[in-house]
């Protein structure tokens, strides 16, 4: 190893700069992200930017609250969660220790290719069919709420998680079951004392791929949240995630506006969240080894 | 925003460039993106007629189209509002003398689910309702329903309308819904008994009932004779009284030909 074939140095070369320009793009897209949100620091306060509940951009005087953006967006994101990652750990469990193995060889195709589903079909579905009848059922203002939104937000993430999940849940060596079957426990003991816990970091990054999947979700949004820059006192109340902000307002805004500025701002934004998201499931897990040995 | 007023100037001063060396046939469209879709489609109409013509298309808002015809940079400017008194005086100081042409009017209707019972209501009562004064059908003689008021995003041309002829500069509660389009805002108040939106007048359909606003039904007539309080004139300034392709294309926009497109792009034709 130490002193490599000539003929593999050229493979070596050639995907480390793909691997290095893979990351100068990213870089280069952080580097534009920040150069185009700054500016919007210079006209509005960070306080004013962050806590302010008033989203006004187009009006005179402008008013850049976001805080009813960045609400929306964790609203959604945890109700899409709390919806979704229950049901997919099941789920996945399901499909890897009790399934025969007959009907998984059908649900694990069949929920592999629901994860395709393009979200303007969710989205479209959550208009014509949730809304009108959540309004006639609960008799509520608009079915184009946050809980619309999370409920079509949470079947886009089950097929992505549960796949995840279910792969990691597999890859768990058969002896630890037969281990734990020897010693006499039950199916549910030997999965909920052996297996889980050995596939637990696997668990993790599925559900937080799933939640970040969520986070940056537009055209669901966009549709069937509602879009209303409030901070939600009920979940049923419309809420105008960041991603649905951006979306909406980009193309219309005028070039290097204060607007503009705010909305670039919004996407520094996201990117912080999902960033931050990653630092804590990082400190979980940490601590969860450290918790186990 | 000084960044941008420089930007702007700068792909002024290229436009007015490249404007003075244009070869004859060339028209530059510029203006209010409200105007935009029926010049972007009878352009494309017009030069297929006449293959010699050349026309560029852009939007930039109505007070930078009006500028350009000031600056003497387009030969046509696109505008969903009259030139303003200092707009004019800009203009003879200059030398030059726009000349408005009305091309289309653009007239919006309140609608409501077809089950609700409101027929007409008035502009402040519309007003009440989305500024969040009025929250009830019940205080409109409507059925004890909540009402859900949905707007449309600030920055289209139909929210500019609803803004100038309703909401006269109040401001929208932010417990309005928003919609991104026409056809979203259709949907959303078809699908929901207590909701009311606003729609350019080519998307009505069966599935909403329109409103009477002060008690004059939205029809392209009443639109037209001015008596429809929600709609306004769609203009096209150009740089003195019009000559060559620039003519011509006046021309064809106010011809049948013309007047259909308009129809076509969810405006009311003026005949």
């Amino acid at each position: 190893m130490t002193t490599p074939l000539k003929e593999d140095r050229i493979p070596r070369i050639a995907v480390m700069t793909v691997a290095s320009l893979g990351v100068a793009i990213m870089l280069f897209i952080l580097y534009s992200l920040i150069r185009d949100s700054i500016p919007i620091l210079a006209h509005v306060t960070l306080s004013d930017l962050l806590l302010g509940t008033q989203w006004y951009p187009t009006y005179d005087p402008p008013e850049f609250g976001m805080l009813p953006l960045l609400v929306g967006s964790l609203s959604v994101t945890l109700m899409a969660s709390l919806i979704s990652l229950p049901v997919s750990l099941a789920l996945a469990v399901f499909l890897s220790e009790v399934c025969p193995s007959t009907l998984r060889e059908i649900l694990k195709p069949v929920i592999e290719i629901l994860g395709f589903f393009p979200s303007v079909v969710l989205g479209f579905i959550g208009m014509v069919v949730i809304a009108p009848w959540m309004v006639t059922r609960f008799d509520i203002i608009t079915g184009l709420n946050l809980l619309n939104a999370s409920i079509l937000m949470g079947i886009m993430i089950i097929p992505i998680v549960t796949s995840l999940a279910e792969d990691s849940l597999n890859s768990v060596p058969r002896d630890i079951r037969d281990a734990s079957f020897a010693l006499g426990a039950t199916r549910l003991e030997t999965v909920s004392r052996s297996v889980i816990p050995a596939a637990l970091p696997g668990l993790m990054t599925a559900s937080l791929l799933g939640v970040m999947r969520a986070i940056g979700e537009t055209m669901v949004v966009l549709m069937a949240a509602g879009g209303a820059a409030i901070i939600p006192r009920s979940i049923m109340d419309p809420v105008r995630p960041l991603t649905s902000a951006i979306a909406a307002e980009m193309g219309e805004t005028p070039f290097r506006s204060d607007h503009y500025f705010s909305l670039f701002f919004a996407g520094l934004l996201l990117l912080l969240l999902t960033l931050a998201h990653n630092m804590t499931a990082l400190w979980i897990e940490q601590r969860g080894k450290r918790w186990r040995s | 925003m000084k960044r941008f007023g420089v930007l702007l100037s700068v792909s002024t001063l290229l436009l007015g460039i490249f404007a003075g060396s244009a070869l004859a046939g060339q028209i530059i469209v510029n203006g209010s993106t409200t105007v935009l879709p029926i010049s972007q489609a009878a352009a494309e109409a017009f030069m297929e007629s006449h293959p010699k013509a050349n026309i560029s298309v852009s939007g930039g808002g109505s007070g930078n189209g009006i500028k350009a015809i000031i600056d003497g940079t387009t030969s046509i400017a696109g505008s969903s509002r009259f030139i303003k008194q200092s707009e004019i005086e800009a203009a003879v100081k200059k030398g030059t003398y726009p000349v408005p042409f009305a091309v289309a009017v653009d007239a919006i209707l309140p609608v409501v689910h077809p089950s609700n019972p409101v027929k007409n209501l008035t502009v402040e009562q519309l007003r009440d309702i989305y500024t969040g004064k009025i929250k009830n059908w019940k205080e409109l003689g409507g059925p004890d329903k909540k009402i859900a008021a949905v707007t449309r995003d600030t920055s289209s041309g139909t929210f500019e309308v609803w803004e100038e002829k309703v909401m006269n500069k109040e401001k929208i509660a932010p417990q309005a819904q928003v919609v991104a389009s026409n056809g979203a805002m259709v949907q959303s108040v078809a699908g929901n008994p207590g909701a009311v939106g606003y729609i350019g007048i080519g998307y009505l359909d069966k599935s909403t009932s329109a409103l009477k606003v002060n008690g004059i039904e939205g029809t392209a007539k009443n639109a037209l004779n001015g008596s429809y309080p929600v709609s306004r004139y769609l203009f096209m300034f150009t740089k003195g009284w019009p000559t060559g392709e620039t003519m011509e294309f006046i021309n064809f926009i106010l011809s049948n030909a013309g007047q259909k497109i308009v129809a076509e792009s969810g405006f009311v034709p003026l005949r």
